[in-house]
């Protein structure tokens, strides 16, 4: 196994605040990411996956938050890592796309000053030069009439636009890790499919690796090649997209699957939700934190914390999987 | 500038009748307790005391219109108001612009470095400091700082504009811009030596106010997504201050600045008054002890005229800070 681009290593995040117990919202987890690759993080809100992309850019408060475990990029390592020199990295090496693209740009400050001054910032453009840049950027990204967007403010542009402005930043320089935050969830339906074909076609054909962080299966289906599903905090399955979609095997995987609606399905075959909400989860300590959702129950997960084994080529931390794969036993029908 | 004309015309009317429903009234104030029933009644008639109010009213508009406010009475008896104004007014400026300047370059700095590092000991000295600066009563810190500075210690003078001794040139009638002008230093470094306490002394409250505004803005905007995004780009400190957090968290600062130098006048009739300023302020002080009705007309007009010409530069300089008032008044 060669150095992966992006390692973690037992991440986790616990939140402690003054006279109330600590929320452990990232446990223990690890994953790679190669260079090139696209990575999903799927799971519910609260699942801890917005902690970990934060985690991993340094961008959590520095107090109340406790990062420990171990995060390198190219070999180096993050955590501990000053915010001075974290900021020499950020925006060069690491970009982000957040979920909300009105909130996440500065309401006072031109769309090209908030391109130009990343370019300004890590590859020392001039102001000129920089505009020229941001102006190619705004049209890589699929703004019409770039030079007139460039002095115009976040309100004046439409949702979707703000989030190919954002796209334009988090890709000013280039940077070898892109992690976008449900980068769609704010955004219309219609938009929604443009934003994630923008992001396949930027990060496609170059060595620019991807996490996507979603809730949504269908972002996963049509952009990632490996899928890290979390519960509570922990990777709970690890698969390639089409294992995963073909044989889910956690029975939290199969679930959310079987919860989304298909268009090739028989005609008149019932959603099944996912009874329960996160609120029910148990302690990791004591057993598995989905076990009071789980259809596939077993005396064991109440008390025996499931542990992340290697399971037909992926990862899995499940006593009971899924045997049986209807979803795609009903498709070859 | 319809909303100047009317707040004038209302406090006109406001202002005529409430200083007559005043007990004493002039006469008392001019005579004393000496006057007998002959010479009150003259008096009474000459300062056309007599006719029906609304035709006192509309003798003081009409001539008012005219920039005429009558003859002062009691506070330089037989000058004309207007005069009086003109001549008190650059005082009162001068003591407003240099306590905003203290509390601006002061309260902005500290509250952000407060917001900044929250919790820590700047943050609660801020906090507990600037509580005292708005409850304190100004005209007893302005005794305060007299009491120490100019007579115990000696440092400073206790009063006045300018020493006696010195001979200045006068241009503008701001007395530290005057000594610069004319390049007379020691006449300019004489006059900021005067103004230093008074103008401490009125810059109290509106320091502690913006002091909590920017730190509360500031407080708000650090948790913004948009600071965040610019964290997540690496940006330099200095930027992401400037740019990103002080740029939008001065937008309720600048509401603030506006309504805190319109309320300097009130500040400005106790400071004056302690520190022997010759401004507006002392004539006002003056003006209420004597009854002089011209005067204290014209200064609480004038007042309320710069009280709104403030607020209306502010309305405007809130359009160009902020973009999206720029637009909406475009579409309008």
């Amino acid at each position: 196994m060669g150095m992966a681009l992006l390692e973690v290593r037992d991440l986790s995040v616990v939140f402690r605040r003054r006279g109330e117990e600590p929320t452990i919202a990232v446990d223990n987890i690890s994953f790679d990411v190669e260079p090139g690759q696209t990575v999903g993080l799927v799971g519910e809100s609260g699942c801890g996956k917005s902690v970990t992309s934060l985690a991993i850019m340094g961008l959590l408060p520095s107090r109340g938050a406790e990062v420990s475990g171990s995060v390198t990029f190219e070999g180096k390592e993050l955590l501990g890592l000053s915010q001075r020199q974290l900021d020499e990295r950020r925006g060069r090496d690491l970009g982000m796309v957040f979920q909300d693209p009105l909130s996440s740009l500065n309401p006072v400050v031109p769309i090209g000053v908030q391109i130009a001054e990343v370019l300004e910032r890590h590859r020392k453009l001039s102001r000129k030069d920089a505009n020229a840049e941001a102006a190619e950027l705004l049209n890589r990204v699929g703004i019409p009439d770039p030079n007139r967007r460039l002095d115009e403010y976040p309100h004046q542009l439409s949702g979707g636009m703000r989030q190919r402005a954002l796209i334009a930043i988090a890709l000013a320089c280039r940077p070898r890790l892109l992690i976008a935050d449900e980068p769609t969830t704010a955004l219309d339906v219609t938009i929604q499919a443009q934003i994630l074909s923008l992001l396949a076609e930027l990060v496609s054909g170059t060595d620019t690796a991807l996490i996507m962080i979603t809730h949504d299966l269908g972002v996963v289906a049509g952009l990632c090649d490996e899928v890290n599903v979390m519960y509570g905090g922990r990777i709970v399955e690890r698969a390639q997209r089409h294992a995963l979609f073909a044989e889910p095997r956690h029975p939290y995987t199969h679930g959310l699957l079987a919860s989304i609606p298909r268009l090739d399905a028989p005609r008149g075959e019932k959603l099944v939700p996912i009874r329960g909400s996160v609120v029910d989860n148990i302690a990791w300590s004591r057993g598995c934190a989905f076990a009071p959702r789980c259809p596939n129950q077993l005396e064991q997960c109440w008390t025996d914390p499931p542990e992340l084994v290697e399971d037909r080529g992926g990862m899995l931390r499940c006593h009971n999987p899924v045997e049986v794969a209807p979803l795609a036993a009903e498709g070859a029908r | 500038m319809l909303q100047l004309a009317l707040v004038v015309v209302v406090l006109s009317v406001l202002i005529f009748g409430w200083l007559r429903m005043l007990p004493g009234g002039p006469v008392s104030a001019l005579l004393g307790d000496r006057g007998t029933a002959e010479s009150r009644a003259e008096l009474t008639e000459a300062l056309g005391l007599n006719d029906p109010i609304f035709v006192q009213y509309f003798a003081f508009l009409g001539r008012a219109i005219t920039g005429d406010f009558g003859t002062s009475t009691g506070v330089s008896p037989g000058k004309p108001a207007m005069e009086l104004f003109l001549e008190r007014f650059p005082a009162t400026i001068e003591l407003s612009i240099a306590a905003i300047l203290i509390a601006l370059i002061g309260a902005i700095p500290l509250g952000y470095l407060a917001a900044r590092r929250r919790g820590g000991w700047l943050d609660n000295a801020g906090v507990v400091g600037s509580m005292i600066g708005i409850s304190i009563p100004i005209f007893f810190l302005a005794f305060l700082l007299k009491y120490f500075l100019s007579i115990k210690l000696g440092w400073l003078p206790t009063g006045g504009r300018q020493s006696p001794d010195i001979d200045a040139t006068r241009v503008t009638g701001f007395f530290v811009l005057d000594g610069l002008l004319t390049r007379e230093w020691d006449a300019a470094w004489d006059a900021l030596k005067h103004l230093l306490l008074p103008a401490l002394a009125l810059a109290s409250i509106p320091f502690a106010v913006i002091f909590r505004i920017t730190r509360a803005s500031v407080l708000d905007v650090m948790d913004e997504d948009y600071v965040r995004t610019a964290r997540s780009k690496g940006l330099t400190r200095r930027i992401i201050r400037d740019r990103h957090i002080l740029r939008n968290a001065m937008l309720p600062v600048v509401t603030t600045v506006g309504l805190q130098t319109g309320a300097l006048l009130s500040g400005a009739v106790l400071t004056e008054t302690v520190f022997s300023w010759q401004g507006v302020g002392q004539a006002l002080a003056i003006g209420f002890e004597r009854k002089d009705f011209p005067v204290l007309q014209v200064v609480i007009i004038a007042a309320a005229m710069a009280y709104v010409l403030v607020n209306l530069l502010v309305d405007l300089s809130y359009a160009v800070i902020d973009p999206r008032i720029r637009t909406a008044q475009k579409v309008s």
